[in-house]
């Protein structure tokens, strides 16, 4: 479960003066299930793009994205999306919010607020059940809008730099209560960051992406054990060689 | 605890204002003008005004304008939402319906009594008419921006979410991310609503109601009796824009209060 197969998936972009801009480059990848996988690259370089298209937002010029030996044809249960911007709904509560997607499943009340408040708790936030969104810090939105992704049980995770907003402390907070979310409910997880330092406390493989347009630079395997110390000397060594590789090989031609 | 005698003592400033003013025009009245049909004193309109609810032509004034108003706005509500929200959706009915609604909307309400009268006859339903002509073209354009500015995240979180056909992105994430923008799209149309009300009225497309009596004791030259129905006329669109403003806030509005306050 949670498989998913990118094939030669091309997308570009018309400019107002009728010329095209290419975004996306023929682009293979292959991610098995359960697996965290960070996106790298610079802003511009197709990241979130390449995101739209595997949640179904936007359609490919060509190519395929096949998850579980399924075509991604729309936006799809199975995948869960969480955006850089606050996008919880300002008018429902934190434990309506979470419900959202079960209650467009037709899920009786009762037991959609019995999945909710799991949920709810799994990413500690159960005293502020009944808080509307204005209420909460930016940290604790992200953690609701990952509750509520969660809560349809998808197989798929995508992220798009959700932690990008906040500050480096709660940032670092929350990249490991991911983790151990992550651990929890063995989800795949595409997580797309510009953060070396993110990419490596959090990825199983980490996919650098060469900027305009966007080719796979080169995927890199993370092997540390977790919990990763991000000061230790090994961490640093994987950091600094990822950063030589952008400089070197990734950046614009 | 400070806050709220400050509020008090302010409240207080008000009271006061409003003592000073009658006091200077009860003194003007009296002893500058001394011509009723002029300038009729703060005494006159209260004992004009005690005589006229005594009769029992206040209320029934009363009676008639607010099933006037009622029916007007309840209308333009019922009508004008739709159209908001099919043109704020849709960019083909928007192109479809936008210049019928652009022609339409400058006309003046009022401009529209001569057809009232001959449509609907001196009924209700004439003064009504006009009300809902007033009323119904605020509600549409706020129903129409507040949909348009829907921001993209919330509708594709929705879609992400399962919710994927037209009708129920409309009804769980359009609608209630537009329901400030609707909501003071009411709140204006009342106010035009309350105008119309007085003109329509007045022009005799009624046999009674506030805004036809006020005309009526002009006619008979009872100035006192103007000035009653001119204040009540205010204060009774006040009492409509309060209500409606604590409803707005406190049953529809709840997620926004904590972000104004």
């Amino acid at each position: 479960m949670g498989n998913l197969k990118i094939h030669d998936l091309c997308q570009s972009f018309a400019r107002e003066d009728k010329s095209h801009l290419t975004v996306l480059d023929h682009l293979n990848l292959e991610i098995t299930g359960k697996e965290f996988v960070c996106i790298l690259g610079a802003s511009g370089c197709g990241k979130t793009s390449l995101l739209r298209l595997i949640a179904g937002l936007d359609e490919a010029e060509s190519g395929s994205i096949l998850l579980d030996g399924e075509e991604i044809k729309g936006p799809n249960p199975k995948v869960g999306f969480v955006f850089q911007e606050y996008s919880l709904f300002p008018w429902r509560s934190v434990i309506d919010n979470i419900a959202f997607g079960l209650e467009m499943k037709g899920v009786p009340a009762d037991e959609r607020y019995k999945t909710a408040e799991r949920y709810l708790e799994l990413v500690n936030l159960t005293q502020f059940r009944n808080c509307y969104p204005s209420e909460l810090s930016g940290g604790m939105r992200q953690r609701v809008a990952v509750a509520r992704a969660l809560a349809l049980d998808p197989v798929l995770l995508l992220m798009d730099e959700p932690f990008g907003a906040l500050d480096a402390q709660t940032r670092n907070m929350l990249q490991t209560e991911l983790l151990d979310i992550w651990e929890k409910t063995k989800k795949t997880i595409i997580f797309i960051t510009h953060s070396v330092d993110e990419a490596v406390y959090l990825s199983d493989r980490i996919v650098v992406l060469t900027p305009r347009p966007g080719r796979i630079c080169k995927i890199v395997p993370i092997d540390l054990p977790r919990p990763r110390n991000r000061t230790s000397v090994e961490f640093a060594t994987v950091r600094r060689d990822i950063l030589d590789l952008i400089n070197k090989n990734c950046s614009v031609q | 605890m400070s806050n709220h005698t400050q509020n008090q003592k302010n409240r207080g400033l008000g009271v006061l204002a409003i003592i000073v003013c009658l006091l200077i025009w009860q003194i003007v009245a009296v002893y500058i003008v001394k011509f009723t049909f002029i300038l009729p004193a703060p005494t006159d309109v209260f004992s004009a005004f005690m005589e006229l609810a005594r009769s029992g032509t206040l209320i029934r004034d009363f009676e008639e304008s607010m099933i006037h108003f009622a029916m007007g706005l309840g209308t333009a509500v019922v009508v004008g939402i739709p159209i908001g929200i099919i043109m704020g959706w849709s960019r083909k009915l928007d192109a479809f319906l936008n210049p019928i609604v652009e022609i339409i909307r400058p006309i003046p309400p009022l401009a529209w009594i001569p057809f009232a009268i001959i449509w609907f006859g001196l009924t209700l339903y004439s003064a009504a008419f006009v009300i809902f002509i007033g009323a119904v073209f605020p509600i549409i354009i706020n129903t129409y921006s507040g949909f348009r500015n829907v921001p993209r995240i919330f509708v594709e979180a929705g879609k992400m979410l399962g919710c994927t056909k037209n009708h129920s992105l409309i009804r769980h994430i359009a609608f209630p991310a537009a329901l400030p923008s609707v909501a003071s799209g009411i709140r204006i149309a009342t106010g035009v609503a309350w105008m119309c009300l007085v003109a329509a009225e007045l022009f005799g497309v009624s046999n009674y109601g506030l805004g036809k009596n006020l005309w009526q004791y002009y006619n008979l030259h009872r100035m006192d009796c103007v000035v009653v129905y001119m204040l009540i006329l205010g204060l009774i669109g006040l009492l409509v824009d309060m209500i409606l403003r604590y409803y707005i806030d406190h049953h529809f509005l709840k997620w926004q209060t904590n972000e104004v306050a």
